[in-house]
């Protein structure tokens, strides 16, 4: 500010900085990006989400077997060469139903996220942004059902569908609405205060083009971070509700149903329930590293 | 200077909000006339109503628990409080724009500037998106962004607070609007640039010919850009006329006392002379006048009787007993 010369006038043709005269574009997504990079945790959660998703595409590659392909005279053998993580009940090769299970825990984990996040979106946005009595029904609404307890409530909900993988999937997508409404809500309420959405009024915005165009894409830092922690939780939930076989049926390869079907080799091969095990809280981990960085990454208080 | 027809007529405007604690009369009775290319200052403390004119102006007063309880908005001779939601959004923007205080709170911040403007142009406008991009680097030119094209693809954090509200200006004027409401505009500006955002104010309103209503509480903003000034306490006008009437025989105490609170580079006087005293609750008015408990010229009727908005000399209109009863009276100094 100093340079500006302090003998010649104004005129309003001159500009103010020629300094600053098309800095390099950066937006607020890279800067976030390279934080969480440098972050080590979150870049370990990253470096998982990432092999989770190499695996998963290129499953037919890795695997060594085919995944529900019974070899009933090679049952419960112990990890070897030949079957890395050894075989189960009915001497299908575990590692391989690992690697096909990856693809059934992504589309569980983005499926059920997505069904939240669009429901919670919606309602939250539309309850914050006009407020009033619309508010007060979708939010005691949302206080009902965050006061039944998750699974439990997933239970009844497929109890009702019937159990299949897709009804699964629906149930802890209707789980985690709530979520995505309040952080939603709580958001919209701060964000539809701002000057620029009363500038988009005073520019004759209607309110639909205001709430979606306006509000909500500033909402989406919480959003995403609360997509990501809720991917690991739903893929959690998922397997809970195959263990108790009311998500995906037999013969698919998933991780929940793998440890229920080896519950009754627990004490003689452990390997059966340990590695399915293994894979959950490892998925579950690298989401829920991978969200707790992009939050710090997000939080503008943080940044320097 | 009166001798146009105005385009914009607010009479008697009573804006009041409903709260728990009892109604705040943001808007007590607000009259003003502005003809094209004229630029009318409202002056006034925090507080003293005067946004919340320009809001009613806009019709954008959240309601609840904001009321226009009373009054006409005339814009070219149709009232604006008799229109339709969906009418009014064709004015807003259009017709009357408005620019905001803080340029670095009043732009998107995930959104391009590019993406702004072409949005605003294209709510009002028959054009296509290349068109109205070719319209948003011809406003950045006009309101004298350098290199126009190239800053367009950049988002409202890289420019300055100068350049910011710049691109506020060049978006309010992309429809060629008739009134232009700049609610503070230079408030968050450092001084030099301030004076910039001003000298472009004044040229566009030459180039265009929109009337400019500029609501400050800085009377050297007003002395550099005002025609015509109203001065507002606690949500009523107390004075309204030509502005070298105001700086120089100014007649409602508080105006009295808003010109000696400003600091003289001439004089060297050690203390501010500041009014003293707060502006009062809205809620709860003083009975009378509302400016009575901090008025050095107080008389006993003052605190019973709430003067009425007389025109004291052609174009000077007051709202203070001094001038009411008795109009020979004299300030006592």
């Amino acid at each position: 500010m100093a340079a500006i010369p302090q003998t010649s006038p104004t005129p309003p043709e001159v500009p103010e900085q020629k300094t600053t005269a098309t800095p390099k574009s950066s937006s607020l997504w890279l800067d976030a990006f390279s934080r969480l990079i440098r972050s080590k945790t979150s870049f370990i959660g990253l470096l998982i989400i990432l092999l989770l998703l190499v695996v998963a595409a290129m499953a037919p590659v890795v695997a060594t077997h085919d995944p529900t392909d019974q070899q009933l005279l090679d049952r419960y053998l112990a990890p070897s060469g030949d079957h890395w993580l050894g075989t189960d009940e009915l001497g299908r090769d575990i590692y391989s139903r690992i690697v096909y299970g990856t693809r059934i825990s992504i589309q569980i984990g983005l499926i059920a996220v997505g069904i939240s996040a669009v429901i919670g979106i919606l309602l939250g946005g539309i309850a914050g942004y006009f407020g009033r009595w619309i508010d007060q029904i979708i939010m005691r609404v949302i206080d009902i059902l965050m006061a039944f307890p998750s699974i439990l409530l997933a239970i009844a909900l497929v109890a009702v569908l019937g159990a299949s993988l897709t009804n699964a999937m629906i149930a802890i997508g209707i789980v985690g609405v709530p979520q995505f409404a309040r952080i939603v809500r709580s958001t919209v309420l701060s964000v539809k205060e701002t000057e620029y959405i009363e500038a988009a009024r005073a520019i004759g915005a209607k309110n639909n083009r205001i709430l979606f165009q306006h509000v909500l894409p500033n909402c989406l830092a919480p959003i995403i971070v609360q997509a990501t922690l809720s991917i690991g939780t739903a893929i959690l939930d998922a397997a809970g509700l195959s263990f108790l076989g009311l998500g995906a049926q037999p013969p698919s390869p998933e991780w929940g149903a793998m440890l229920s079907d080896g519950r009754a080799a627990l004490q003689t091969a452990p390997w059966v329930v340990a590695f399915p095990g293994l894979a959950i809280f490892l998925v579950v981990l690298g989401f829920n590293l991978f969200g707790d960085g992009l939050r710090d990454a997000l939080d503008p208080r943080l940044k320097q | 200077m009166n001798s146009k027809t105005p385009i914009l007529e607010v009479n008697q405007l009573h804006t009041h909000f409903f709260t728990k604690a009892g109604v705040v009369k943001a808007v007590d009775g607000v009259s003003f006339a502005i003809s094209p290319g004229e630029t009318l200052g409202i002056v006034g403390e925090s507080g003293s109503g005067k946004s919340i004119t320009a809001m009613s102006i806009m019709n954008l007063i959240p309601s609840p628990p904001g009321k226009i309880v009373d009054g006409e908005i005339l814009f070219k001779g149709e009232d604006l409080l008799k229109k339709s939601e969906k009418q009014m959004r064709k004015i807003r923007g259009k017709e009357i724009s408005m620019i905001f205080q803080d340029p670095m709170t009043s732009l998107n911040p995930v959104f391009t500037v590019e993406k702004q403007m072409v949005e605003t142009i294209l709510v009002h406008e028959r054009m296509n998106k290349k068109q109205a991009k070719e319209r948003a680097v011809e406003l950045l030119d006009l309101v004298g962004i350098p290199e126009a094209r190239g800053r367009l693809k950049n988002y409202p954090h890289e420019f300055s607070g100068g350049m910011r509200q710049r691109v506020m200006i060049a978006m309010a004027l992309a429809c060629n609007p008739e009134v232009l409401i700049a609610d503070e505009p230079t408030t968050a500006l450092d001084v030099t640039i301030q004076a910039q955002i001003l000298d472009l104010l004044a040229r566009l309103q030459k180039e265009l010919g929109m009337a400019i209503i500029m609501i400050t509480h800085d009377l050297g903003v007003v002395a550099e850009v005002c025609d015509r000034v109203m001065v507002m306490y606690a949500g009523k006008p107390v004075e309204y006329t030509e502005k070298n009437t105001l700086f120089e025989l100014p007649k409602h105490p508080y105006t009295v006392g808003l010109m000696n609170s400003i600091p003289r580079i001439a004089s060297k006087q050690e203390k501010l002379a500041a009014i003293e005293g707060l502006p009062p609750d809205l809620r709860a008015l003083p009975g009378g006048c509302s400016f009575a408990p901090r008025c050095s010229h107080a008389m006993e009727s003052c605190l019973s009787h709430d003067p009425a908005w007389t025109e004291q000399a052609a174009n000077h209109h007051v709202r203070c007993l001094l001038y009411e009863e008795d109009a020979e009276k004299v300030v006592s100094e």
